[in-house]
């Protein structure tokens, strides 16, 4: 399938999936409305609300709150996971101490500590924060710790042949494979950072994506709930491109997954 | 084994040296049993075996990786203890840095010894040359092919001028052609300054073709050293010629004659189990 075929088809899916709502949403069928407008609003009502908020400019200052929070919980979620997991996988012995309470809190569902950490810090960013961190930190956390647990033992050998002492072992072998571990898991640990932000504002905030779309639906106002949850995704997939890029660049050494091993 | 001439001035002493593994359920698995070799220096040693025989473990005993059950090594007469130090290692499998580049990977030999980067690199831009990849010094392994990522593993190790090296299986994956040009490429470069080399391999003809000494180990478990033949072929060689020798035929036809049983052996082994 060529690019432009391609292109064409993915907007026509958007083009219909959209033309149904309008319809279903605007016009009886057997009189009746099947998408009654109370409940899904109608694509020119959320178009509306959205040139709305990019207009008058107020969606700039919840877009940044909420950037603001993912990029924190992420960097500070994944420098915690690294430093323990690095650390538990160079001693096994803490690593098995703490198996147990690590396997627990991870299973523990992060939403319920949303109210603990807006109790302890606050309605501000730092308790979404707090909620993003919870989930990053795993996440990179288990990979980097699998990174260092799965290094090639045929490179480890050779590497110690080489002359490396513990310290270098460190530098050139360990550590490269940690973080190629992390970089494979930047998708899922930067989309948990932004479920970590918008879901704390949507549980108490006075700011943020999550917070609009709370306050749309407080009033009942469907399309204000379409729109944020629209604007949010495009706000994702921004990230994502992001993330790809940096991907791209950072673990160039790695042979393309479709690629043929040669 | 007439050996013991060389025994004082041995690169490589193994002295009935035994290598067990601890199996499931307390058992105790002899994969070699009092098996003694001496290389001497600058000497080119090939040990030949049937698969699952312990050869590599002899390598990785002589490497200081494993700890030999029973029995000592001695390296220039002096017994090891931890790493060789003085052994250079090509392994079977990719053993590069698949993070580093080609001449990162050749560098970090003598990086690790404290080289610095500056020196460090047109050294290894020299090596890449010498085995013919000088123009793909910053590709990353996974873009190179099998027989040149053979190379840069070779020039790796070659660079810290070990006395003496190992080598297990080096181009065991690589196809027949590659072989032959790997080889010639190996003895060329070793021909410069004769280290003692112990070569691991299935492979009869490339062990007679490349080597000084071709030594036999029975099919495992328990494997024992079964034969020793001193090849007669004049240096230097070329591979693909020196298979056309008469010589080189008589002395095939005598190793693999010993040889056979204890594939067919091997063989029946690993059907019954």
């Amino acid at each position: 399938m060529s690019r432009v075929t391609l292109l064409a088809l993915q907007i026509l899916v958007a083009v219909v999936c959209i033309g149904a709502w309008y319809i279903f949403s605007t016009y009886p069928i057997a009189g009746r409305v099947l998408l009654p407008p109370f409940f899904f609003s109608n694509p020119v009502d959320v178009a509306k609300q959205i040139v709305d908020w990019f207009v008058s400019g107020v969606i700039w200052k919840h877009l940044w709150v909420t950037l603001e929070e993912s990029l924190l919980a992420f960097v500070i979620g994944s420098v915690g996971g690294v430093a323990v997991g690095f650390w538990f996988a160079r001693q096994p012995r803490t690593a098995a101490v703490f198996d147990p309470y690590v396997k627990m809190v991870n299973a523990l569902p992060r939403v319920v500590l949303a109210p603990i950490f807006t109790l302890w810090l606050g309605l501000g960013i730092w308790s979404k924060v707090a909620l993003g961190v919870t989930l990053v930190f795993f996440i990179v956390f288990f990979n980097v710790y699998q990174g260092i647990k799965e290094v090639s033992p045929t490179v480890l050998a050779n590497a110690r042949m080489l002359g490396m002492n513990e310290r270098q072992l460190v530098r050139h072998v360990y550590w490269p494979s940690a973080l190629s571990w992390m970089f494979s898991s930047l998708h899922t640990s930067v989309g948990f950072a932004v479920v970590g932000a918008v879901v704390g504002e949507y549980l108490g905030a006075a700011a943020g994506l999550g917070y609009l779309i709370q306050q749309a639906e407080g009033v009942f106002d469907v399309a204000g709930v379409f729109a944020g949850m629209f604007v949010l995704a495009a706000f994702v997939i921004v990230i994502d491109v992001i993330v790809s890029l940096v991907e791209r660049r950072l673990l160039i050494w790695r042979p393309a997954p479709s690629e043929a091993k040669p | 084994m007439a050996e013991a001439a060389q025994a004082p001035k041995s690169a490589v002493a193994l002295n009935d040296v035994a290598v067990a593994f601890r199996v499931a359920r307390g058992g105790l698995f002899t994969a070699v049993e009092r098996a003694t070799l001496h290389v001497a220096d600058g000497e080119f040693v090939a040990i030949v075996g049937p698969t699952g025989c312990g050869k590599s473990t002899l390598l990785n005993i002589t490497a200081g990786l494993l700890a030999p059950a029973a029995g000592h090594a001695e390296i220039f007469g002096a017994p090891l203890h931890g790493l060789n130090r003085q052994a250079g290692y090509l392994f079977q499998a990719d053993a590069l840095f698949p993070w580093k580049t080609a001449i990162e990977n050749v560098a970090i030999g003598l990086e690790t010894a404290g080289t610095p980067s500056s020196e460090a690199r047109p050294r290894a831009r020299e090596w890449l040359k010498r085995v013919g990849l000088a123009a793909f010094a910053d590709r990353y392994p996974h873009m190179l092919s099998g027989g040149q990522r053979k190379r840069v593993g070779l020039a790796q190790v070659l660079i810290r001028d070990p006395k003496i090296l190992l080598m297990d299986e080096p181009f065991g994956p690589l196809d027949a052609q590659t072989r032959q040009i790997m080889g010639n490429l190996l003895l060329d470069l070793w021909s410069a300054d004769r280290k003692a080399v112990l070569f691991v391999t299935h492979d009869l003809e490339e062990a007679i073709a490349l080597s000084d000494r071709v030594v036999i180990m029975s099919a495992g478990p328990a494997a024992r050293i079964i034969g020793d033949w001193r090849v007669p072929l004049t240096r230097p060689r070329d591979i693909s010629e020196v298979k056309l020798d008469p010589a080189f035929h008589d002395l095939h036809r005598e190793i693999w004659h010993s040889l056979k049983a204890e594939v067919i052996k091997g063989y029946a082994q690993a059907e019954g189990a």
